[in-house]
C-alpha cells in the first residue's frame, strides 16, 4: 500500500463527502397475508422487527469498523397490494401505520413498500391501495409509497396515469400545513426496478429471496474533486476520470455490502452504482456538470454531459461489483441537489430541459415544485411524459412532483433535512385534459426498427 | 484485523515514541511503518495489526485521537481492508 492511495482514500472519505448512502433490507411480506386486516399487520410487525432487529445496529457497527460513514438504513417490503389484498377491508391505512411501528422499532428513517404494480391493469387490492395513499402518507413519517404505471413491455396504463395525478393532488392537500411534503414519499415509476435502494422508491420485488441486503453508493463530491483535477482536458479524459472513480467507490460499496449481508446473515443482493447528490455543499451533481464545462446546469450541452457521466459512472461500478442492480446511475432530484437548486432559480434549469436529461440518466423528474394550482389531468400529463421516455427507451423512468398547495412559480418551498428545499418551477399552462381523459393504454412501443 | 494507521502534523520530538508505546500497550503489534518529512510536516503510515489488542476499535481510535490532540497531529486509523478493495483489482 503506497502512500499517494492511502491519502486519496483519506481525503474521499474526510472531504470529499465519499459515503454509503443506504444499506436497504428487502424483506418479503407474501407470508404475512391474512382474511382478518388485524392479523396480517401484526404479522407485518412481527416479521420486520424480527428479520430487521439487527439492521440499524450492524450499520452502525460496519461505520465504526471501517470508518466509512453510513448515511441511511432503511427497509424495503413486498408490495403491500400484494399483502393486504387477502384481507377483507377496503381501508389499507392500518397497514401503513404497522409499517410506521416497524420501522419506528427497527430506527430506519424510510421504510419503503407501500406499492402497486399496475402496469397492465389494476385489480381490487391495487385500486384500494392507491385509494389508500393519500391518508397513508399524510399519517406517516416514514412510510414511502410507489406504483408502477407502465413498463416497456406492457405500454402505458393511461387510466392508473390519471389516478395519479388525483392521487398527487390529493397527498397536496392532505399535507398542505406542511408544504405537501407528502408528495415527496410517492414515486411513479415506468419500468421500475425490484432490487432498488433507494427511497422513496424502494420496495421488494417478487422474484426476490425471503430478505435481502442491497447498498446504495453515492460520491458527486468524489467525482467532482477528481474532474477538477483535470481542467482543460478533453471529454475522454473526463469519461475516464469519471469511469476510475466510480471504480474506486463501488468497490467500498461492494465491501460494505457484503460485510453486512453476512454479519446480518441475509444473502447480499446488489450494489446500485449511484450518484445521488443531498443538499450540502460539495455532494452536488450539477455541481459535476458545471465542473465539465457548462456556466449553470440546464444551459445546452446539459444532457450530452449527463449522458457522459451516467455512461461512465456505470462502466466504472459494473466492474466494481459482482451484481450490479437498482437504479444505478446520476440522480437529479432537484430540491436535494445545491447545484440544481440554484440552477432552477437562477432560471438555467426548467421542468423541460430536466425531462430531457431523464431520457439519458437515472431516474426521472424527481424532487420538483410545481405550482399549487397545477391540475390533477397536467401532473397526469407530466407523469405519461415521462413514462413514455422510460417505455420507449427501455429504462427506468419517475415522477416525484411536489404541487405545493398555495405557492406560485418563483416561491421557495423548505422541506427540510434530506429533501432540502426548492424553488416552484412553473409547468405549461397549455391543457391535457382531454388527452388524459381518454383512458386506456397506450400499447407497448416496437422494440425493432428504432430511429 | 489489520489496519493502517497515519499521523501527520509538525515534526516534533517522541512522536513514533509516543503513538508506538500506546499501541504496544494495548497489545497492537506494529508490522511496517514508513515516515517521512513533506514541506515540515511530519507525516507516517503504519501497518498495525489488531488481532491480540487488549481494547475496542472504538476505544483505541480515542487513545490515538487524545496523543493527536496532546501533541498536536491528526491521526487516522482505518481497517486495511478499505485500502485494499479501493486500490487493487
Amino acid at each position: 500500500m503506497n502512500e499517494r492511495e492511502v491519502i486519496e482514500t483519506l481525503k474521499m472519505i474526510q472531504e470529499e463527502k465519499l459515503d454509503i448512502r443506504t444499506i436497504t433490507m428487502g424483506i418479503s411480506l407474501r407470508d404475512c397475508a391474512d382474511e382478518s386486516a388485524k392479523k396480517s399487520c401484526g404479522r407485518i410487525r412481527d416479521k420486520i422487527r424480527r428479520v430487521a432487529g439487527r439492521l440499524a445496529a450492524v450499520g452502525d457497527e460496519i461505520e465504526e469498523s471501517y470508518g466509512v460513514p453510513i448515511i441511511n438504513r432503511r427497509i424495503a417490503v413486498t408490495p403491500i397490494s400484494l399483502v393486504a389484498e387477502s384481507s377483507r377491508t377496503d381501508d389499507y391505512l392500518p397497514f401503513a401505520l404497522a409499517l410506521e411501528d416497524a420501522a419506528r422499532d427497527a430506527d430506519v428513517n424510510f421504510i419503503g413498500g407501500f406499492s402497486a404494480l399496475v402496469h397492465k391493469g389494476m385489480t381490487g387490492g391495487d385500486r384500494k391501495l392507491i385509494d389508500s395513499i393519500p391518508r397513508a402518507l399524510a399519517g406517516t413519517d416514514r412510510v414511502c409509497a410507489s406504483v408502477n404505471v407502465a413498463t416497456t413491455r406492457a405500454g402505458i396504463n393511461m387510466d392508473a396515469v390519471s389516478l395519479m395525478g388525483k392521487t398527487i393532488r390529493e397527498i397536496a392537500e392532505a399535507t398542505k400545513d406542511r408544504g405537501s411534503v407528502g408528495c415527496a414519499r410517492l414515486v411513479v415509476f415506468a419500468n421500475a426496478p425490484e432490487d432498488n435502494p433507494f427511497m422513496a422508491g424502494a420496495f421488494h420485488g417478487v422474484g426476490e429471496a425471503e430478505a435481502v441486503i442491497n447498498v446504495g453508493i453515492s460520491g458527486p463530491g468524489v467525482i467532482k474533486s477528481a474532474l477538477e483535477k483535470i481542467r482543460g482536458s478533453d471529454l475522454e479524459t473526463v469519461a475516464e476520470t469519471i469511469k476510475r472513480t466510480s471504480f474506486k467507490i463501488t468497490r467500498v460499496g461492494q465491501l460494505v455490502a457484503r460485510e453486512a449481508a453476512r454479519r446480518l446473515g441475509v444473502p447480499f443482493g446488489i450494489v446500485d452504482v449511484s450518484l445521488a447528490p443531498t443538499p450540502a455543499v460539495g455532494d452536488s451533481v450539477a455541481f459535476i456538470l458545471e465542473e465539465m464545462g457548462l456556466e449553470s446546469c440546464g444551459a445546452p450541452g446539459s444532457t450530452a454531459a449527463l449522458m457522459l457521466l451516467n455512461d461512465a459512472v456505470k462502466k466504472g461500478g459494473l466492474m466494481a461489483s459482482s451484481f450490479v442492480g437498482g437504479l444505478s446511475g446520476a440522480f437529479i432530484p432537484v430540491s436535494e441537489d445545491l447545484g440544481m437548486i440554484e440552477a432552477a432559480s437562477r432560471g438555467s434549469l426548467s421542468i423541460e430541459k430536466l425531462e430531457a436529461m431523464t431520457a439519458v440518466c437515472s431516474v426521472g423528474l424527481d424532487m420538483i415544485a410545481i405550482p399549487g394550482d397545477t391540475t390533477a389531468d397536467t401532473i397526469a400529463a407530466i407523469i405519461a411524459d415521462e413514462a413514455a421516455i422510460g417505455v420507449a427507451n427501455n429504462k427506468t423512468t419517475a415522477v416525484r412532483v411536489i404541487p405545493v398547495v398555495g405557492r406560485k412559480a418563483g416561491d421557495v418551498v423548505e422541506f427540510g433535512g434530506l429533501l432540502g428545499r426548492a424553488p416552484v418551477i412553473p409547468v405549461s399552462r397549455f391543457a391535457s385534459s382531454d388527452f388524459i381523459g381518454r383512458g386506456g393504454r397506450i400499447p407497448a412501443p416496437l422494440q425493432s426498427y428504432r430511429n | 484485523m489489520k489496519a493502517i494507521i497515519t499521523v501527520v502534523g509538525k515534526d516534533k520530538v517522541g512522536i513514533i515514541a509516543a503513538v508506538s508505546a500506546e499501541l504496544a500497550g494495548c497489545g497492537v503489534n506494529i508490522l511496517d511503518i514508513s515516515q517521512t518529512i513533506m514541506q515540515d510536516n511530519f507525516t507516517m503510515m503504519m501497518s498495525v495489526d489488531l488481532s491480540g489488542s487488549s481494547v475496542s476499535l472504538k476505544e483505541l481510535k480515542a487513545r490515538l485521537n487524545g496523543i493527536g490532540e496532546r501533541m498536536g497531529l491528526v491521526i487516522n486509523m482505518y481497517n486495511e481492508e478499505l485500502f485494499n478493495s479501493m486500490h487493487r483489482v
